[in-house]
């Protein structure tokens, strides 16, 4: 049977993204063709700034070379335009009568850059600022000439100037209106990049309309409403796109601006896809290279038959790619009616950086001059993180929150080579840089996967973004809207766990059945998180997977790094007693543990414990009363304690029995990620209780409670919660905000980040001022943990999970084998 | 020349699961997927050296406990961009019961 085909018309970056997406879910789906009007194969188009400035050399930004096709069997018409599209009989047809059948046909026509209509626009040396043809000709225009006019002060028309500057032209910018790039900045921030490129050479005629361009074969001079010219051997119109819906008109397909396309990007006729700068959905055009890639990613979905994915619309961000331009600007920066602007304007360091908020939300920004938090500020936008409890200090920008970590805190720009950017896996800038350009990576998902910077403990993610937008140089944010739960969906974590509640799913195979999972049985990303969701949803009937546990949980043991587990025993609000010491004493000498450590939260470490032996230790443990301390799982750590008014000379309450009874009701359950508690008898808080998850302070007058404390990789403080008076008021509350937290957050989401996310104000709202909601959840908590508080370590010590812990052998097996 | 070892029934590998199996030529490591296919490599991640036995089987591949490199059974091969390659051995199930084929002769009497 023969394959269905597919033609792609247009051989740019959103068609050949599509076909990328689609090679990835289902390769060798279709007998797929392409056509390319341009002679060169798919390029970076986003890259021609750079080209044109001498940063890049044209070789540099091919994306596919011709052996891709071929290895992918893809037959490419280079230089071919298509002109005519017959719905009827599918096929197309080029200019040089070459025509391809097809089954679904995908339109990525692209735009074409708009010309202004003012005589003398056919003159030669005039372009616009598109293609590879563009550049070559500006490139030969700047050997041979001197004056140069660039008509717009947008995004685009800056980044030629800026170009033809750098290659030793005179160039005067034209605009229309009176502030620059006005689609992406304020009149402040407008007025600064005027300053900086006047500074570096560039010349401006603002509020100047262009009346007709003089010259006879060649251009000679530019002549504007008022009567003045200016001269001008080469004149770049970088005035706006429009999007190439001439040949989708023509065959019938609904255009208004762009081709209309609908959340699938289908087109009025179903056969018929389209994406990139060619379409117009939800009635936005788009020009910015970061919607391609997530429409090209809807598209192959449907292409591919899965038929789950959508498109939402982007939310867009903007960097100039001019070289000692920071400049950074994302959503509704102008602000308006329901907005609030925070301001912070620093004339002397040239700095200037507002942000809009709404409902105290990140609604918009503008950076000029430091741009070091912008991608910081854009994942709060998309995230739509509350701010409230930080908003004092936002301006400031991430490296003042309390991160400790090596997070953003020097501009990626100016970071020399040979700077570490990724602590956990040691990469240098350099290594980032060389692999984005050489392997023409895009997101931060790829520069993770090539270089692993960012793909451990994440703190260097927002300097990793950085790096990604200041080598790509690029108007590209770097990450979707939408993050789905792993490669195996599309489906965010909300929405696979609204799916577990609404459509009743049970299992994970069912799960992954009535979700269009694209694997077969998930991969290690999306089984464990799928693990929890359901042993969370369904507590009562849910059977646990051993199988989609990690290793630790699985075996109930922390793997090392020699493949040796370590046992922490469970010491109740770290209280212990001689009996107790003796007991693991005992066993560590029996069992020749090679290490013993105390570990940082009031436990004891028996390292270097070989996995068959671990049930046989446990067993030992056990029969002196000891259980398994939770020390690796997503779960309930420990309880850290003072030692409270019973001994402290300071201590106003009973700390150590409350975190004992906070141990008690807590130890077993699972969570989405790590859980850690403290209680501290008073305001000295020795136990450190705030930059715990849930942190208790004495005071005199009954407990402080404090959320979302981390002392890990970020560390953060926690944030104050309310006060209380009565233990059982403890107890309730602590048992409410676990059960919130493990109803509502993403899997390996700490409650730090949760908080930061959702806002503190919320949890407040269901855990404090919510009393009936607090009670409800503290008795589902209550609840789910009747089934989870077994002792792991005494079932597997009787034989449980044996085959776990035991090896093969291989002659029993054969003597097994012959008797039977 | 290679030596097919009986190791195991089917049924004693859990699906999605690992077995250890100590063999002259080092700890091997004995996978069976979800759809029961059964494969075989040295215990040892081309990486840092990590048990493979104790990852995740998913698809036809395994992720090291350690750091998550991702390893084709069929091949050994890590996933790209990763590169590296850990040694395979190969593996038959003959009525219910899984034999790899190992370079030396049988260990046992």
């Amino acid at each position: 049977m023969s394959k269905p085909k597919l033609v792609l018309i247009g051989n740019g970056m959103a068609g050949v993204r599509t076909l990328e997406e689609l090679l990835k879910l289902a390769p060798g789906k279709y007998d797929i063709t392409v056509f390319g009007a341009e002679p060169h194969p798919n390029y970076n188009r986003i890259l021609l700034s750079p080209v044109l400035a001498g940063e890049k050399k044209l070789d540099d930004i091919i994306l596919n070379d011709d052996a891709w096709y071929a290895e992918h069997g893809i037959t490419l018409h280079k230089g071919k335009k298509v002109v005519a599209i017959d719905r009827v009989c599918r096929k197309v047809r080029t200019e040089d009568g070459t025509e391809a059948g097809y089954d679904r046909l995908l339109l990525a026509t692209g735009s074409a850059p708009f010309i202004l209509p003012v005589p003398g626009k056919d003159l030669e040396g005039v372009v616009g600022f598109r293609d590879i043809r563009d550049v070559e000709l500006m490139l030969e225009a700047s050997e041979k000439h001197r004056h140069a006019v660039v008509i717009g002060g947008g995004l685009l028309g800056l980044e030629a100037a800026n170009g033809l500057k750098k290659r030793g032209m005179n160039v005067t910018v034209v605009h229309l209106l009176d502030t620059l790039m006005e689609r992406q900045l304020d009149k402040p921030a407008a007025a600064l990049l005027q300053r900086a490129l006047e500074d570096s050479g560039l010349d401006f005629k603002l509020e100047a309309q262009t009346e007709a361009l003089l010259g006879e074969g060649r251009v000679r001079a530019v002549r504007f409403k008022d009567g003045s010219e200016i001269p001008a051997d080469l004149v770049v119109m970088a005035v706006g796109i429009r999007p190439n819906v001439g040949l989708a008109k023509a065959s019938g397909i609904h255009c208004e601006r762009g081709i209309l396309v609908s959340d699938t990007m289908q087109t009025f006729d179903p056969q018929v896809y389209a994406v990139g700068e060619c379409v117009q959905h939800r009635g936005e055009l788009f020009g910015l290279v970061a919607p391609l890639f997530e429409q090209a990613k809807v598209c192959a979905n449907h292409l591919a038959e899965f038929g789950i994915a959508r498109y939402q619309g982007s939310v867009t961000s903007t960097k100039l790619k001019v070289t000692g331009i920071d400049l950074f600007s994302a959503g509704e920066y102008q602000g308006g009616a329901g907005c609030e602007e925070l301001l912070l304007q620093d004339p002397s360091r040239g700095v200037y950086k507002k942000l809009v908020v709404r409902d105290n939300k990140v609604a918009g920004a503008v950076l000029y001059g430091d741009t070091v938090d912008g991608a910081w500020y854009f994942q709060m936008m998309r995230d739509g993180t509350d701010i409230s409890a930080f908003r004092e200090n936002i301006l400031f920008g991430q490296a003042h929150m309390g991160d400790s970590g090596h997070g953003a805190e020097s501009h990626a720009a100016r970071l020399p080579e040979d700077a570490e950017v990724c602590g956990c896996n040691g990469v240098c800038k350099k290594a980032i840089v060389d692999a984005i350009v050489q392997k023409k990576l895009f997101t931060l998902d790829e520069v993770r996967a090539h270089t692993k910077a960012s793909a451990s403990c994440g703190s260097c993610t927002g300097l990793v973004e950085q790096i990604l937008q200041s080598t790509l140089g690029s108007d590209y944010s770097v990450s979707p809207a939408k993050k789905p739960l792993c490669r195996c969906t599309d489906l965010t974590h909300e929405e696979v766990r609204e799916a577990v509640r609404t459509q009743v799913l049970k299992t994970i195979p069912e799960l992954m059945g009535s979700l269009g999972w694209r694997t077969p049985d998930g991969c290690h990303s999306c089984r464990p998180a799928l693990n929890y969701y359901l042993l969370c949803q369904w507590p009562d009937e849910y059977r646990d997977d051993p199988q989609s546990r990690f290793i630790n949980e699985r075996v109930h043991a922390n793997i090392q790094k020699d493949g040796t587990y370590s046992v922490v025993p469970r010491i109740w609000g770290g209280v212990t007693n001689p009996r107790e010491l003796r007991a693991i004493a005992d066993v560590a000498e029996k069992f020749r543990v090679p290490c013993v450590k105390i570990t940082g939260g009031q436990r004891i470490d028996l390292l270097g414990v070989p996995k068959a032996q671990l049930p046989a230790m446990w067993a030992e443990l056990g029969k002196h009363g000891l259980m398994s301390g939770h020390a690796y799982g997503k779960s309930l750590r420990t309880v850290k304690t003072c030692v409270g008014k019973e001994w402290c000379r300071f201590g106003t309450q009973d700390s150590t029995t409350l975190g004992i009874e906070l141990e008690k009701m807590t130890w077993g359950s699972w969570t989405p990620a790590k859980v850690k508690m403290a209680v501290s008898g008073c305001p000295r808080n020795c136990a450190e209780a705030t930059i715990k998850d849930f942190g208790v302070v004495a005071v005199d007058s009954g407990w402080e409670l404090h959320v979302g404390g981390n002392g890990g990789v970020k560390v953060r403080a926690t944030d104050f919660l309310c006060k209380v008076q009565a233990d059982e008021e403890v107890m309730e509350y602590a048992a409410a905000y676990m059960q919130l937290y493990r109803e509502e957050a993403r899997y390996l989401e700490r409650t730090a980040h949760w908080i930061e996310r959702v806002g503190l104000p919320y949890v407040q709202s269901r855990i404090v001022d919510d009393a009936a909601g607090r009670r409800a959840l503290c008795a589902r908590f209550l609840e789910s943990q009747r089934k989870a508080q077994i002792d792991p370590w005494a079932e597997r010590a009787q034989g449980a999970e044996k085959h776990e812990f035991e090896p093969l052998t291989p002659a029993e097996r054969k003597a097994n084998a012959c008797i039977a | 020349m290679s030596h097919w070892t009986p190791i195991a029934r089917l049924e004693d590998i859990p699906r999605q699961g690992t077995r250890v199996v100590a063999t002259p030529e080092g700890a091997v490591a004995v996978f069976r997927t979800v759809d029961d296919r059964v494969f075989a490599l040295l215990d040892r991640c081309p990486h840092k050296g990590g048990p493979l036995s104790q990852g995740i089987v998913h698809g036809a591949r395994i992720a090291c406990p350690l750091h998550n490199w991702v390893i084709e059974l069929d091949s050994g091969q890590a996933v790209a961009p990763d590169e590296g390659c850990v040694r395979r051995f190969d593996v038959r199930l003959e009525d219910g019961m899984v034999a790899i084929a190992l370079a030396a002769g049988p260990t046992g009497s």
